[in-house]
């Protein structure tokens, strides 16, 4: 944020140029940045600003029809018990440590392939692949759901053709896992593998041009050069997605519920259920703070990692 | 020999390439072809994958569970509004940030940022609370309001608008224009891509929106898209085609306006941390 400042004394000049001009001058360039950020600020109060700092006291306390009253650390206590948050928490783990590294790979794969200067068709394969980022999640769970039905689904009809059993996909326990991680790593790889197309744009080809001199062939060149320069394009999809993975909704609340026996319980998907199906607004509040600190975490560890690469 | 080697290769990659292209395409063709046949049929084996003729069935159907046209109505309004409003209020907080100095600047934005960082989800119960309140269930404002004011649309306006050079704002202010009319006649059309790009991504946010109004929403005519479509699924029996029918009519205008503006588009989605 080194850029923020700007020449002190024009703010002074122009009020003196502009008295002498005009007469009647009510917003000046003193006053204007307040006319010009009350409306989104006010906003933002009311908005965000209150509902964070209401949900964390709401957090300390219970309810008793529409009494709240408070009951200390009893929520967080609570937490630190509750088996389906452990089972959420280690859920979106799985999915994260298993998922993001597929859909980069698969992703960062296409980017090189598609930056290669001898490829024809580019603009075409950079659309096709992009495509399914602009489908909502909604839509895309639901395709995928009814590709994925237990008896005669597609996706169950294609391993018959193979000779492979029935899988039930939405309700088994593994199954189900493998089945949340198809529709997110459908939906996400052409996005994040625009955003590598961008990072490998950027790189020098003189690089490129040194290497095949030394004799590196494209596998070396790949491992020494393209992925050491899209470090921090690497760092930004990695913390993206992994704060998505952390707010995951839409896919298991079409998909399977959080089911079976919680195996795709999200975080998100407990709060919206410990809130809005159980009315339990003060535990509700605690799970979404528990999500507070997990980002706030990987935000600082980001900054501190693209803090040292530069 | 070298030359052979790398024709193989170049195919092999083509063959790959054409993998995937089938792997993203698929689901919206079968997304199609499903929607043009009767709830059974789409469980045939072997499958159906050529259209049906069950397409106005399907929309009678959906039409009967839903009254489509009024949801369709719903999303655009909801998305258009916001995008509108929530363009024009970041923009104008973006200005400010980026070429203004005042008393408590570095104070708000630095609360931009950490409110970046803040989830929603964190929000939603006192949001649900204050719409409680002010009796506002089931409207269109409880939809669009809580979220106009975007720090992510705030701090992009930002960092577009930083490189305007102040003679710019000098020459119109030595000209007797005012600061309104500065940021309205010279500020904004000189913004056009970033301000393309930070609608689309405004625009697309809440046109796939859930959560947020799964939770305000609950009569069926102010329902938006996303929510109509998972009530779909909600029913005692399911009927895959008019679902089918339903993600089809909402994917579509979105896939129409993204071949249109591509490169806005991508910039938009990627929250113009791309160029597209």
């Amino acid at each position: 944020m080194g850029e923020m400042k700007t020449n002190p004394n024009d703010a002074s000049s122009t009020v003196k140029s502009k008295g002498k001009k005009t007469k009647r001058v009510y917003i000046t360039p003193k006053t204007a940045p307040y006319y010009f950020l009350a409306p989104s600020m006010l906003l933002l109060v009311i908005f965000t600003l209150y509902p964070v700092i209401s949900s964390f006291i709401l957090s300390f306390q219970s309810m008793k029809g529409s009494d709240k009253y408070f009951i200390g650390m009893a929520n967080y206590v609570r937490l630190f018990k509750d088996p389906v948050l452990y089972k959420s928490l280690s859920n979106t783990f799985q999915l994260l440590i298993v998922q993001v590294p597929i859909m980069l790979s698969i992703a960062i794969v296409i980017a090189v392939a598609l930056n290669s200067a001898s490829l024809r068709y580019k603009g075409f394969f950079r659309t096709v692949y992009f495509l399914p980022a602009i489908t909502a999640l909604v839509a895309a769970s639901l395709v995928f759901m009814i590709m994925l039905d237990e008896n005669y689904g597609l996706a169950n009809y294609a391993l018959s053709l193979i000779g492979v059993e029935p899988i039930s996909w939405l309700s088994h326990p593994f199954w189900s896992k493998v089945s949340i991680i198809t529709v997110m790593t459908w939906r996400w790889t052409g996005y994040n593998m625009v955003i590598f197309l961008a990072g490998l744009q950027t790189i020098s080809p003189d690089l490129y041009e040194a290497s095949d001199i030394d004799g590196a062939g494209p596998i070396k060149q790949f491992f020494y050069i393209t992925l050491p320069q899209l470090k921090p394009v690497f760092i930004f999809t990695v913390v993206m997605s992994t704060i998505g993975t952390l707010q995951l909704f839409d896919e298991v609340y079409i998909l399977t519920g959080g089911g079976p026996n919680n195996v795709t319980m999200t975080i998100t998907l407990y709060l919206y259920e410990t809130g809005f199906k159980y009315f339990d607004f003060g535990y509700a509040s605690a799970i979404a703070y528990v999500l507070v600190v997990i980002i706030a975490v990987i935000s600082w560890i980001q900054m501190k990692l693209v803090g040292d690469s530069d | 020999m070298k030359n052979k080697e790398n024709t193989t290769r170049k195919i092999n990659m083509y063959v790959l390439l054409l993998i995937g292209v089938v792997i993203s395409l698929f689901p919206f063709y079968w997304m199609v072809v499903g929607s043009t046949l009767p709830s059974g049929k789409i469980f045939s084996v072997p499958p159906k994958l050529i259209p049906g003729n069950h397409l106005l069935e399907n929309a009678k159907t959906l039409n009967e569970s839903l009254d489509f046209a009024r949801v369709m109505w719903n999303s655009l309004f909801i998305a258009i509004i916001y995008t509108v409003i929530s363009v024009l209020l970041c923009t104008m907080a973006g200005y400010a940030f980026a070429k203004f100095q005042f008393k408590g600047k570095k104070f708000l934005f630095f609360l931009i940022l950490c409110t970046l960082m803040i989830p929603f989800q964190v929000t939603l119960i006192p949001l649900f609370e204050i719409m409680v309140t002010l009796d506002w269930l089931n409207t269109y404002q409880a939809i669009i309001l809580p979220s106009i004011a975007s720090p992510f649309a705030i701090f992009l306006m930002r960092q577009n608008m930083i490189t305007i050079p102040d003679s710019m704002l000098e020459a119109a202010r030595i000209d007797g224009a005012g600061e309104f009319k500065i940021f309205f006649s010279i500020i904004m059309p000189t913004m056009k891509p970033a301000l393309a790009a930070v609608s689309i991504f405004l625009f697309m946010s809440q046109w796939n929106n859930l959560l947020w109004p799964l939770i305000t929403l609950n009569s069926k005519d102010m329902f938006t898209l996303p929510v109509a479509l998972s009530s779909l699924i909600g029913m005692a029996r399911i009927d895959y085609g008019q679902v089918m029918l339903g993600t089809t009519l909402s994917v579509i205008p979105i896939l129409i306006f993204f071949l249109i503006f591509q490169k806005n588009f991508i910039a938009g989605i990627l929250g113009g941390s791309v160029k597209g």
